[in-house]
């Protein structure tokens, strides 16, 4: 089982089956629309469960490279952008019953609602921050822009999952306990890579005088 | 807007029906699906305290007060619930509630008024004949439902116990019991849960001290086995499982307010023209439908009620 998932990354197949096990939640929600099971108000149901999904996917994404190091299994990489990307498209889902249902299509009652409340305000810049990463997110577009100003575009993730999670505890009435939870990972995955650059700089400066 | 008053009250699910599905479910103890005027509702993991709750109470009248707008399902009404003490999920109290004791159980009614008393249930249940009442009711979320309650006006009792000259307001607090409600512990707010309203609006003949629901007695969720029903108010006024009505001459704190003060006033009167700062209370969603509904003044109850404030700045007495 070990030596199984040490070598799952480096299988061609693995990102079909991470593919596939990305769907899940999409078809656990077919499967209870279909059974009629989406609480007496589906719409909110969908809302929550969209946007959970698309909290979980963010937080999975930038776990991507801690657990390359850690786990000393560098080929993680290679899931990625794909995680990345279905966390927008569960993010796609969760606006469209936003704008759809709640906001009957109208443009300029949105465009209030977005001014007007704190919550759907952060939640929208979210949305709108993720648009253009995932636009750029083919190869093409990293050679077109260059690694380096790519990599600065693409470090909004870290400032879109912050947006998901303020979204998130702003909007719940009292009981804060699971988007404090969703806080505290984002926390230990942005502070992870705090301390990983200053990790690289520290010994460069010490370094230097020994020669 | 839709308009309201062209369906009957045979478009109302009849209470047999009802019923007549609950003995089943009782029988058979299964879970399965079931046409139910003629639209298909499916009902799995039925939780057991709806299946035990009911006990069927004889209503002598029905109210002048009742919509004619159809009515929710009695599946809705009972697994979509805010009841923090049974947790904060909509679903938790349905799970949770089943084995809330509710009997025996005494309301006190108690401060400014002449005559004190501490009521059984057995005692409030003869106090009045008892009445279905058809109202909306509209949640601060911005969801609202149709329900048949039954109870009788809040005046009713109020008027026994003969408030003196001071009373002006009357506070409410339900029942606390760490023991058979820990969920509390993570609802955030303060429990027990205590709320108010001006004395003038207790006496109004629309507020309800309501005992039952679709025929019978209060599932635990919703309340049991009294609460209040203020149909003109968002639902976090119409407190559930009351133990304790207390007259005097101040404004008591209410639960939400002191929570969110510039969230949740006092008053608290559905009012589609002055937002919540997270909710728009313009218009809400009726559950079973799609689209959003425009929210009414006093969700609908203007005719009846709006005098009360006549004078008053309802932006600033939200």
């Amino acid at each position: 089982m070990r030596e199984f998932l040490r070598q799952f990354p480096t299988r061609k197949w693995s990102k079909v089956a991470v593919f596939v096990l990305a769907l899940f939640p999409l078809a656990y929600l077919g499967w209870r629309a279909y059974r009629g099971e989406l609480t007496a108000n589906p719409v909110e149901f969908i809302q929550h469960f969209t946007g959970d999904w698309t909290l979980r996917f963010l937080l999975i994404t930038l776990a991507v490279t801690p657990l390359r190091k850690l786990l000393n299994m560098p080929d993680l990489i290679r899931f990625r952008r794909m995680l990345g990307l279905f966390a927008f498209f569960y993010v796609c889902l969760h606006f469209l019953t936003y704008i759809g249902p709640d906001q009957a299509f109208d443009l300029g009652g949105m465009w209030k609602d977005v001014a007007k409340r704190r919550y759907i305000t952060v939640g929208f810049l979210g949305f709108a921050l993720f648009i253009p990463l995932a636009l750029t997110s083919t190869k093409g577009w990293i050679r077109r822009l260059g690694g380096k100003r790519w990599q600065a575009l693409h470090r909004l993730i870290y400032v879109i999952a912050l947006c998901g999670v303020i979204h998130y505890y702003w909007l719940v009435k009292s009981d804060h306990r699971l988007p404090l939870l969703y806080g505290a990972i984002l926390a230990i995955l942005l502070l992870y890579r705090l301390a990983a650059s200053l990790w690289k700089t520290a010994p460069v400066a010490s370094v230097s005088p020994i020669r | 807007m839709r308009k309201f008053g062209d369906l009957s009250e045979a478009d109302i699910t009849p209470k047999s029906v009802y019923l007549n599905r609950r003995q089943v479910l009782r029988a058979m103890g299964i879970a399965g699906a079931a046409i139910i005027g003629g639209k298909v509702v499916s009902h799995f993991a039925y939780p057991p305290a709806t299946v035990n709750a009911g006990t069927k109470l004889n209503v002598a009248v029905k109210s002048p007060f009742s919509t004619t707008e159809k009515a929710n399902t009695f599946e809705d009404v009972t697994h979509y619930n805010n009841f923090y003490e049974f947790g904060t999920d909509k679903s938790d109290p349905s799970r949770n509630a089943g084995n809330f004791r509710t009997s025996p159980w005494t309301v006190s009614v108690e401060g400014e008024v002449k005559k004190p008393a501490k009521y059984s249930m057995d005692d409030i249940l003869k106090l009045a004949p008892l009445e279905e009442r058809i109202y909306r009711h509209r949640c601060v979320e911005g969801w609202s439902i149709v329900v048949p309650w039954i109870g009788y006006s809040l005046n009713t009792i109020l008027k026994l116990s003969e408030p003196t000259e001071k009373a002006r307001f009357v506070a409410f607090q339900s029942y606390y019991d760490h023991g058979q409600m820990p969920w509390g512990d993570h609802s955030g707010i303060e429990l027990p849960y205590v709320e108010g309203l001006r004395l003038d609006e207790a006496m109004h003949p629309l507020t309800l001290l309501c005992f039952g629901m679709y025929g019978e007695t209060l599932p635990n969720q919703d309340g049991a086995p009294v609460r209040l029903v203020i149909p003109w108010k968002y639902g976090f006024k119409s407190i559930k499982s009351i133990v304790k009505i207390r007259l005097g001459k101040d404004m008591l704190p209410t639960t939400w307010n002191r929570y969110a003060p510039s969230e949740y006033g006092f008053y608290s009167n559905v009012n589609p023209s002055v937002d919540h700062p997270r909710w728009s209370q313009a218009s809400e969603r009726r559950l079973g439908e799609f689209l959003k509904r425009k929210t009414l003044m006093f969700n609908g109850y203007s005719d009846q009620v709006a005098g009360l404030y006549s004078g008053m700045d309802l932006k600033k007495n939200y």
